[in-house]
């Protein structure tokens, strides 16, 4: 049993960091997530680890290329402005195969935006938001505990990988505080870090290793041109593809399936829980891992004749998965962020209005 | 002479220890001089005899592929990351590696100024080698900011003027921050200024292991092909154009930061 604490989303993953044993971090202040740079300065020392403050967030990505590139488990956390600086090096890690894990904390955009939550860079990280067209396991925890575990999990699959790895959470769940225990998650044995580098002398062999975001063009290691990288990265791809996590909720007999992720799933879980106390069936899928998303499971739901609610804190994002998951075989509706309770950066899409959406459906399905 | 002086003899033909034969061949244009600095930077590897300890950081343009001929441990980053990536491999392994980065002075201080300045700004444990040829070599010759004033490139066609700016000074400026431990200009045009650039370059590395502060070393480097002239032109121009623009010599060398 591990310890147990009520602290705020943000420290859980600074906690879910510890546990996983990484004491490297490299970060820029930024609004929502301040709480987790401020934390690892001050914490970092006392566990004689290693925290730096760059001049940028591209600072902050490049410094974690360098640490990955020691063998070193190391994070970095970012919000939305932050997140789109980081991309240039995202991608050149894809590149040069090195794990690492990057907590973007969602707030509103687009531009400078908000300070506050939002759910707008769905996409930018799902899709690879930087250039060359690579891929990051993205996992979305929707409650503080979550936080925790699913940083000490995005270590695992990043070091499993050899592929940075994204934990998407946002503005609410990372101020809002919950209990967690803090426990170290085994999730199994990875292979030895034996391409890291930090000076020839210290390996058995004496012989020196590169490491390269130029792999594809500069013959190195086992890529002895671009196609060869190209094969190699996409099946590296189909197998990162296979990691899909997704929860159900009262999802088999419902008529109205809502997808949500994050806070949103927290506040759709509530009015499903109402809407059941009022005779509608209703139920709730939410991924876990938002890339890979769980299309295969949202289409056999959707092959049983369910009407989907897409529910997002965006103009739209997640419900273009959500159509690519459901292929045409069921209509799927979409709730966003328009539908907030306040037209100021601290709206929310609250419980009673996605109620309103599910009794309008549920009405809709039985005609 | 001694053995032991045949030993230390600085060669400036033949192969250094640490130099690995590039499996895809030339990898540079003739009178190009960043097999030169490349060479050096193996041989004060090599004469420090910190081979095992040394992590070799390139940016990206004609320094990219340096690290694949020498034989210690190398990496490649993003343009102008160098000194971010080689921040994070000295601290997170705890002082221990030996950091050097070789960069073009469009790496290291058009994109990459943000990183260079930060990491200076931090007092870095690192050495950063730039080498300063005018221009964007690997792209075909732009403008870069140390481009002389009057100087002809792809994007001045009419020469540098004051609405595109001055050359920049960059030894002079890191000079003037309180990180920096050591910074100097050099040159490999003639012999004598290889030997003495070798020098100043083995000193920067020395500083990092001495554990005082960053240290940075300037190289002028000749590029013929974008210069559109010769390599024995090339020489020239370094000597009657260049050097006037940037004086070599030492800009800072103190034995304590603080």
């Amino acid at each position: 049993m591990g310890e147990r604490i009520l602290i705020q989303g943000n420290e859980a993953i600074c906690r879910g960091a510890i546990a996983a044993g990484c004491l490297t971090f490299f970060g820029y202040p930024i609004t929502p997530q301040n709480e987790i740079t401020e934390w690892f300065a001050k914490e970092l020392v006392q566990r004689e680890g290693v925290f730096v403050q760059p001049h940028s967030e591209s600072g902050s990505i490049n410094m974690l290329y360098g640490g990955a590139a020691t063998g070193t488990r190391v994070l970095t956390s970012t919000s939305s402005p932050g997140w789109a600086l980081m991309q240039e090096t995202m991608s050149h890690m894809a590149n040069a195969e090195l794990p690492c894990v990057v907590a973007l904390v969602q707030r509103g955009g687009p531009g400078q935006g908000t300070t506050q939550h939002a759910q707008t860079d769905y996409l930018s990280a799902t899709r690879g938001g930087g250039q060359g067209g690579y891929k990051c396991i993205v996992l979305a925890p929707a409650s503080v505990p979550e936080n925790c575990d699913l940083v000490q999990m995005a270590f695992y699959l990043a070091d499993k990988y050899r592929n940075p790895v994204v934990v998407l959470t946002d503005a609410i769940i990372g101020q809002m505080a919950e209990p967690v225990e803090i426990a170290p998650i085994d999730f199994g044995p990875l292979p030895p870090k034996d391409w890291a580098i930090g000076g020839k002398g210290y390996r058995p062999d004496h012989q020196r290793r590169f490491i390269g975001c130029t792999q594809g063009q500069v013959p190195t290691g086992e890529y002895t041109n671009y196609l060869s990288l190209m094969r190699a990265l996409d099946a590296k791809n189909r197998q990162m593809e296979t990691e899909i996590r997704f929860e159900s909720y009262m999802v088999d007999d419902a008529d109205v399936v809502l997808v949500a992720y994050g806070h949103v799933a927290r506040v759709s879980k509530e009015a499903i829980n109402h809407a059941r106390q009022n005779g509608i069936k209703a139920g709730l899928f939410r991924p876990i891992t938002v890339w890979p998303f769980p299309y295969q499971a949202l289409r056999a739901t959707a092959e049983r004749g369910a009407v989907f609610l897409a529910v997002e804190d965006s103009l739209g994002q997640m419900v273009d998965d959500v159509r690519l998951g459901v292929e045409g075989r069921a209509p799927v509706r979409f709730l966003g962020m328009l539908d907030r309770h306040d037209s100021t950066g601290a709206g929310m899409l609250l419980p009673g209005r996605v109620l309103e959406e599910i009794i309008k459906l549920s009405a809709e399905a039985k005609v | 002479m001694s053995s032991q002086d045949v030993e230390n003899r600085t060669w400036v033909s033949g192969t250094p220890r640490l130099w690995v034969r590039h499996p895809a061949g030339c990898r540079q244009c003739p009178g190009c001089h960043h097999p030169i600095i490349e060479r050096l930077i193996a041989d004060v590897v090599g004469d420090l005899k910190v081979e095992d300890d040394t992590v070799f950081i390139t940016g990206v343009g004609c320094s990219t592929r340096a690290f694949t001929v020498m034989d210690f441990d190398g990496i490649s980053t993003a343009h102008g990351r160098a000194p971010d990536v080689g921040t994070a491999i000295k601290r997170t392994l705890h002082g221990r590696p030996v950091v050097i980065t070789i960069q073009g002075d469009g790496d290291c201080i058009a994109i990459g100024a943000g990183s260079l300045l930060a990491a200076v700004g931090r007092a870095e444990r690192i050495t950063v080698f730039m080498a300063n040829n005018g221009n964007f070599g690997t792209t075909g010759g732009q403008m870069a900011p140390t481009t002389l004033t009057g100087q002809v490139t792809t994007t001045t066609p009419q020469g540098r003027n004051d609405s595109t700016g001055f050359p920049m000074h960059v030894p002079e400026l890191l000079a003037t921050l309180k990180g920096c431990a050591y910074s100097a200009r050099g040159s490999v045009h003639t012999p004598a200024n290889y030997q003495r650039t070798k020098k100043l370059m083995k000193t920067a590395v020395q500083k990092q292991l001495d554990d005082v502060g960053f240290s940075f070393v300037e190289i002028l480097s000749a590029c013929p092909p974008d210069w559109r002239i010769t390599p024995v032109e090339s020489l020239r121009w370094i000597e009657e154009q260049m050097i006037p623009e940037f004086p070599l010599g030492e800009f800072k060398n103190v034995e304590c930061i603080n």
